[in-house]
């Protein structure tokens, strides 16, 4: 996977979920995803955002514009050194929820992105890596 | 009615909730129409808030209707799993009114 482009974003606000929904929108709109996509990854960016908010406080959000194999998308990184999960089988599970929510943040992102990685540690924090391929 | 020209963040969300449920006791409204065909992106948070808004007008005997929902926002949201109970739906404004003046009185 080769890098093409890249920009970070702090993430210490609710304010903040906007700027970075509006920047990975951007990002997907100049790659040329179609609309659908845009708004698919624009919202998993929205929900995986929140979560940093809600429950690291603060963060950062890395949007990448990646190739590889010929294919072109974005990859997007949500990093935050808070709580961390103990049980992240039932955090990707439908209707779970420790925060209020409907319990769709996580399982819902997955389903909207072509590739979903999360790697969690209690007392350490939380990544996850999202990827969007643009269709041809 | 109420439409929503800008980006929906999460504090014009929460707003927005706190305030129709207030102006729907205030005046005795039977219907909230809420028009988001210029909004880019309903995610579980928005999504949440508009069905609280559909709940509590609900229980004030009131009918809320969500117009203009762009064909990528409600694909996403099917996808994600999202369902917004008791919000009915319209293609646009002139719709959602005829439904409010048109749907039986029972709340749903």
């Amino acid at each position: 996977v080769k890098v093409l482009s890249s920009e970070r974003i702090k993430v210490t606000e609710e304010s903040h979920i906007v700027l970075v929904r509006q920047n990975a929108a951007q990002a997907a709109k100049k790659l040329g995803m179609g609309l659908l996509d845009q708004t698919k990854i624009t919202t998993a960016t929205s929900e995986l955002a929140r979560n940093i908010v809600r429950y690291a406080r603060t963060g950062e959000v890395l949007i990448e514009q990646i190739e590889s194999d010929g294919l072109s998308g974005l990859q997007i990184t949500f990093k935050d050194e808070g709580p961390g999960m103990a049980d992240l089988t039932s955090a990707m599970r439908d209707g779970f929820t420790t925060g209020g929510g409907m319990g769709l943040g996580l399982s819902g992102s997955k389903r909207l992105v072509d590739e979903f990685d999360i790697q969690s540690q209690v007392g350490v924090g939380t990544t996850v890596v999202i990827k969007k391929w643009k269709q041809h | 009615v109420v439409s929503i020209q800008e980006e929906m963040h999460d504090r014009l969300a929460r707003t927005l909730q706190d305030e129709l449920s207030e102006r729907v006791y205030q005046t005795s409204a039977k219907g909230v129409l809420i028009d988001i065909s210029t909004v880019q992106i309903v995610d579980a948070f928005i999504g949440r808030m508009i069905a609280n808004i559909a709940g509590i007008s609900g229980i004030m005997d009131a009918r809320t209707v969500i117009t203009g929902m762009q064909p990528a926002v409600a694909i996403t949201l099917v996808e994600m799993g999202i369902v917004l109970p008791g919000v009915l739906t319209a293609l646009n404004i002139e719709e959602g009114m005829q439904l409010l003046r048109d749907a039986p009185e029972q709340s749903s």
